[in-house]
């Protein structure tokens, strides 16, 4: 019997290997995307008795102010915090590409923004800041600028969460790109420097072009989570102030898990994941196009 | 600043003619504009991390000051009130119990599918826990928050668990993809040849070789389990509340206390950072999907 169980395992092992984890995933997150298409579809209030209305709450999404001040802000948040992030990176890239002492030590101290725990990050950056005691304001001051009210102003409140943003991400375009600068062969700039080819164009003759597939893969991933970004703008400003940094994702869950309309919700989560497809795909366009 | 981007600084310049004496001198300024830079970039890097760690230890009158108090006498009241009134320790032994779940789940049913996809090249499969990275999780929570509602299973630790597994299974099964791929198959043959049953190769031939790859993938989903705020912030309750969410409570109620802020910030990162430590090289993989080799 067990000698007949272990050869029927051994000839469908192929499927039999992954089926759990095909479960899983059916379960735990196709269903759940399918399952939310279907709330979309309905004026789901949580507790209450869903009514199907078609694609009623697209409509109301796109009459409803709210709606287009988070889909700004999504793209204003991606759109400031993802440039600088790849330029940065690459700077930060460069500069670090060199033999020094401390190498590994510098390599392990750029790990510590991304895996830190978000909330613990949001909250520091809250306390820093905080316009009347933050020690941001500080520096601002010890530099002989206006003081800030950083977050609290709404004007500034997205351009102040994409610090944050950028502060984390950061290090790890930069540790992307820096891989990639020490595949490229010593002997590639040696035969550019022969042929007489200055520092600018060794950099973007040579460096820019090898490290190309590594920027787009950099940049695609984070341009999807930037777009999807909760952890830091719901625990620093939760949106505010009023809606001034609301983004989709943000104002989507507050429709869900605040005012309890699971249906709107839903069919705003639509939109975002829309959104991020479309930019991956458009991003991922980069990869073949030619330079 | 640093002139010859993407570059080891080689010993001739291209293109100057200067005297040794001015060629040497320039290269020296140069030096120093790099390591000048260097310490900037390190600066901004850690000066976060070192004002949450100067406000756990100072006091509140010392850190509600309008100028920043940069010496003072080191305090415990901070992590003495957070560990002490707030249940932290509580908060803290749910964190652990949902990550340690939810990576044992993880492996159970990641570590095959990794093993399968790496032999029998299933790329399908990997293109749909790819699908997985895309989409928003609030995606996941809303037919999962009305799910375990109708089930009664809101503040339990199958909810935490499960919404849990989505973040960290798609890790395990990317990190260990590459590990199963790199186990030479001959030591397989080997053995099912000498009769062993497939399930059998892979439990005392594979896992055993591959255990530094399943080391990694485990911390990684522990790190990521430990990190995640908003399956938690929704589906927890006070019996399974983990600390990221009562951290976030103490800045929803009353008064800032930075001190507390601080040393609460502080307690939530030191066992990420440690556990960082340990694994170093594969972080970068695990956050591109293994997209980039750390």
């Amino acid at each position: 019997m067990a000698e007949r169980a272990a050869r029927f395992f051994d000839r469908n092992a192929q499927w039999l290997f992954p089926l759990p984890a095909v479960v899983a995933i059916v379960i735990l997150i196709l269903g759940p995307v399918l399952a939310n298409v279907y709330i979309s579809l309905h004026d789901w209030f949580i507790g209450g008795t869903p009514k199907f209305i078609g694609l009623g709450n697209f409509g109301r999404a796109l009459s409803d102010l709210r709606f287009w001040n988070g889909l700004k802000n999504t793209f204003y948040f991606t759109g400031i915090a993802v440039p600088a992030e790849m330029v940065l990176g690459l700077g930060v890239a460069v500069l670090f590409n060199r033999d020094f002492r401390g190498k590994a030590l510098v390599r392990t101290v750029s790990l510590l923004p991304m895996v830190a725990t978000p909330v613990a990050i949001a909250l520091i950056w809250a306390l820093m800041f905080n316009p009347s005691l933050g020690v941001l304001n500080y520096f601002l001051e010890a530099l002989g600028l206006h003081r800030s009210l950083w977050v609290a102003n709404s004007q500034l409140a997205i351009p102040a969460l994409t610090i944050v943003d950028i502060w984390e991400w950061t290090p790890m375009v930069a540790l992307i790109l820096l891989a990639a600068l020490q595949g490229v062969p010593s002997e590639h700039y040696e035969a550019a420097l022969i042929d007489g080819a200055g520092p600018w164009q060794a950099f973007r003759f040579i460096t820019l072009p090898s490290i190309r597939s590594a920027a787009v893969v950099a940049l695609i991933l984070r341009a999807i989570d930037a777009l999807k970004t909760f952890d830091i703008i719901y625990v620093i400003t939760q949106g505010g102030p009023g809606t001034a940094s609301e983004t989709l994702n943000v104002f989507a869950f507050k429709t869900g898990f605040e005012f309890f309309r699971a249906g709107y919700a839903a069919s705003l989560l639509i939109f975002l994941l829309v959104a991020v497809l479309g930019v991956s795909i458009l991003l991922n366009s980069l990869r073949r196009s030619p330079a | 600043m640093s002139a010859l981007p993407g570059t080891t600084p080689g010993p001739t310049g291209p293109g100057r003619r200067a005297t040794p004496a001015g060629d040497k001198r320039r290269r020296r300024i140069r030096q120093a504009g790099i390591v000048v830079l260097m310490v900037i970039v390190l600066v901004i890097m850690l000066f976060p991390f070192y004002w949450m760690i100067l406000t756990s230890f100072r006091n509140q009158v010392a850190n509600t000051s309008p100028v920043p108090v940069w010496f003072f006498k080191p305090t415990l009241e901070n992590y003495a009130n957070v560990i002490g009134q707030n249940n932290f320790l509580a908060y803290t032994l749910h964190s652990f119990i949902i990550a340690t779940l939810a990576t044992g789940v993880g492996l159970l049913l990641g570590l095959p599918a990794a093993y399968s996809i790496a032999r029998y090249k299933q790329n399908g499969l990997a293109f749909a826990i790819l699908l997985a990275r895309l989409t928003p999780y609030i995606t996941y929570l809303v037919p999962w928050y009305l799910a375990f509602r109708a089930l009664h299973l809101i503040d339990t630790y199958v909810a935490l668990t499960a919404t849990h597994l989505i973040v960290g299974m798609p890790l395990i099964i990317w990190i260990m993809i590459s590990f199963f791929e790199e186990v030479p198959r001959d030591l397989e043959e080997a053995a099912y040849v000498d009769g062993a049953s497939r399930f059998a190769t892979f439990v005392r031939i594979v896992l055993p070789l591959s255990a530094p790859g399943i080391v990694a993938a485990s911390i990684l989903s522990f790190i990521f389990s430990w990190n995640q705020f908003l399956f938690s912030l929704v589906l927890s309750g006070p019996n399974t509340k983990p600390v990221p969410v009562a951290v976030f409570n103490f800045i929803s109620y009353g008064e800032i206390n930075f001190g507390g802020l601080g040393a609460a910030a502080v307690l939530i990162t030191l066992p990420v950072v440690l556990l960082t430590l340990a694994i170093q090289r594969y972080i970068v993989s695990g956050l591109t999907m293994g997209a980039v080799k750390g």
